[in-house]
């Protein structure tokens, strides 16, 4: 804002007076019910506070943090059995030592204390990397929350791309379709998530019914919820189905904003749809284009109301999340410190995204 | 007018066919929740691996709906939901509305640095500030009919004031108030209108369209609210109805029933956005103006 200060004219006091008068009420609730309890997450993460607990809380300096970052490396040789040849199991895959052994008090590897194994890689010669984790929960709650944001927002932006470019046609009755389109997004995501565990059914779900019925029943029925490698997959398409129609209208009134005359004008020049949708519509879009992305992105990342319903992280924590896990530590558990460092380290992600997002996208002189 | 990509009839009639199965990948769960709703348990799961999933046919009744009211008391959850959303979003425009006109008509102190921390609030989701915001609420003092307790946890207000101010709502203000000609303010000034005046008399009149935007972005916010009403107001006194839900999970689900509350629960939104599309629209395409 660069309107000229008033400080000097008359009456810039009643306006002092007035405009501090007309914000307090936003400002007090935002400063009680926004950045009090975002400043008390930041603190209550370098302590052992608890929901409720006879105990004063005390600072623990960072021990939070490095339970929840915690990562060490180890690699491991098979074991050898008495004539010195690598043991191996009756299917011949080597025997390797128990992790135990070197997590529990083992005073040659100190940090690896009390880890345990996220996963591990086959090394040449028969050798094994493991990759532990103090909290290995926490750990792929994180690479979820990452694959589901680096999934969903590209998917989703680019789908509700293609929805908005076929609603925006000169159709009659395209209105009809824009409205059911949109429908899914007026629908809380708890209901969303409760209808589609029907259809993710192993059973008698509609999923499989559908895919049977199409293929002869070649593909054989999928308990799309109950096994790790499809859960998230699972989840992340009725999270687009969902959201998607919410960036259809968004990138539509982008749609919307260029002239009629620029299509007129490659018309006339014989541009290919391609050519037209490359150096017409997309450079008008890109403005809508930022904003989607970032919007995406951070919707995305909060990602819990569908983990809660369908999941509750897992099967075999295949679908743990970063605000699930900080919901479920804080709440369900009442490690009220746990779960706020987990809060502000989604706190300091989803900001480095964002600045990264801003100079990514920054308009290049 | 000749529109440049006026499509020929082979065309439409493909572009209609397109159009068509898109709309029945997002109506589908919908029409099979209202469907299986009138259906008892047995059917309901039989009938969910063909087409008559879709169909009301076979057993049809209003059973589950009776035995959901029976279960759960529904009409009570309405009138909690339909209260706290009622009220916070009244409360909401009229303070975020406030705030937006004094940030860009007044000068005061501390004006941009206050925008500046509202805006930033944005990138902070809700739910990773959930947790230490109910130590807050549990802390505060609130007076009421019984004097003045603290704690405000299984409450309405507890549902209701956290959410007043939002970063959207005055940002959604402030964008509209920014196109707003300065005269206006400048002569009803020189007329000796206070302030508050000019907000009330002159701005609010010209503000509809941003008022219903922003109406129903926190309608939508608040009547789908789970996370917070499941944490702050586990009482059924104050439970609103998407909380409700817990009560079908259980180890044997009531699944016709549950489709009955799902139905109950979602319909009259369906109704409300289908009856005001245009806004509803109108209202997520603006989110989208550029700051």
């Amino acid at each position: 804002m660069t309107a000229p200060s008033a400080t000097s004219a008359p009456g810039a006091g009643r306006a002092r007076r007035s405009g501090l008068l007309m914000v307090s009420p936003a400002m007090i609730l935002m400063a009680l019910f926004m950045i009090l309890p975002f400043l008390l997450a930041f603190a209550m993460s370098f302590t052992n506070q608890r929901l409720v607990s006879p105990n004063p809380a005390q600072w623990v300096g960072f021990d939070n943090y490095k339970q929840m970052l915690g990562v060490g490396v180890l690699v491991l040789s098979p074991e050898k059995d008495a004539q010195g040849q690598a043991a191996r199991e009756a299917d011949g895959s080597p025997v390797y030592p128990g992790l135990r052994e070197y997590t529990r008090d083992n005073p040659d590897y100190p940090q690896l204390n009390r880890m345990r194994e996220w996963f591990h890689l086959d090394w040449s010669g028969d050798q094994r990397l493991y990759v532990l984790a103090s909290d290995v929960i926490f750990m792929k709650a994180l690479v979820n929350t990452v694959l589901f944001v680096v999934v969903v927002a590209p998917v989703q932006a680019l789908l509700a791309l293609l929805l908005a470019m076929l609603i925006n046609q000169p159709l009659r009755g395209i209105n009809f379709f824009r409205t059911i389109y949109f429908m899914p997004v007026v629908i809380s995501m708890v209901v969303v998530a409760f209808l589609w565990r029907f259809i993710y059914a192993g059973d008698n779900g509609l999923l499989n019914a559908l895919l049977g019925q199409l293929s002869f029943g070649a593909i054989k029925p999928v308990d799309w919820l109950g096994q790790p490698s499809t859960a998230l997959g699972a989840i992340m398409a009725m999270s687009i189905w969902q959201g998607v129609g919410f960036h259809m209208i968004v990138w539509l009134s982008g749609l919307q904003t260029i002239p009629a005359s620029l299509y007129e004008a490659a018309a006339l020049e014989g541009a290919s749809k391609w050519q037209v949708f490359r150096f017409v519509t997309w450079p008008g879009l890109r403005n809508t284009a930022i904003l989607i992305m970032v919007v995406i992105t951070m919707q995305a990342f909060t990602l819990y109301p569908q983990i809660d319903v369908m999941t509750r992280g897992g099967p075999l924590d295949s679908t743990q999340s970063l605000v699930f896990q900080a919901v479920q530590r804080g709440y369900g558990k009442q490690d009220i410190a746990g779960g706020s460092a987990i809060s502000v380290f989604l706190f300091l992600f989803v900001l480095a995204i964002s600045l990264g997002q801003r100079w990514l996208t920054r308009e290049k002189k | 007018m000749k529109h440049p990509m006026m499509p020929t009839i082979a065309a439409k009639a493909l572009n209609y066919t397109l159009l068509t199965w898109i709309a029945l990948v997002f109506v589908f769960p919908i029409v099979f929740m209202i469907v299986s709703s009138l259906k008892p348990d047995l059917q309901l799961l039989q009938d969910a691996s063909s087409l008559r999933a879709f169909l009301p046919v076979g057993d049809i009744s209003f059973d589950n709906y009776r035995n959901a009211f029976q279960r759960v008391p529904i009409g009570h959850f309405i009138f909690n939901s339909v209260l706290v959303t009622a009220v916070t979003m009244v409360l909401s425009l009229a303070v975020c509305s406030m705030a937006a006109f004094a940030f860009v008509f007044l000068e005061f102190p501390g004006k941009n640095a206050m925008l500046a921390v509202v805006l930033a609030t944005f990138i902070v989701p809700f739910e990773s500030i959930a947790i230490p915001l109910l130590l807050v609420v549990n802390n505060l003092p609130w007076i009421g009919a019984g004097g003045v307790t603290v704690g405000w946890l299984n409450s309405y207000h507890v549902q209701i004031v956290p959410f007043i101010a939002d970063a959207l709502t005055i940002f959604l203000f402030v964008q509209y108030f920014r196109d707003l000609p300065r005269d206006l303010v400048e002569a009803a000034r020189v007329d000796g209108a206070s302030y508050f005046q000019i907000y009330r008399r002159i701005i609010l009149p010209l503000a509809g369209p941003v008022f219903a935007t922003a109406a129903i972005l926190k309608f939508l916010a608040m009547y789908n609210q789970y996370l917070w009403p499941v944490m702050a107001a586990q009482s059924e006194d104050y439970r609103p109805i998407m909380v409700g839900l817990q009560y079908f999970f259980q180890l044997n689900i009531a699944w016709g029933e549950m489709m009955a509350y799902l139905t109950v629960i979602t319909v009259p939104v369906l109704l409300f956005y289908l009856s005001l599309q245009r806004a509803f629209i109108a209202s997520i395409a603006s989110t989208g103006v550029k700051g």
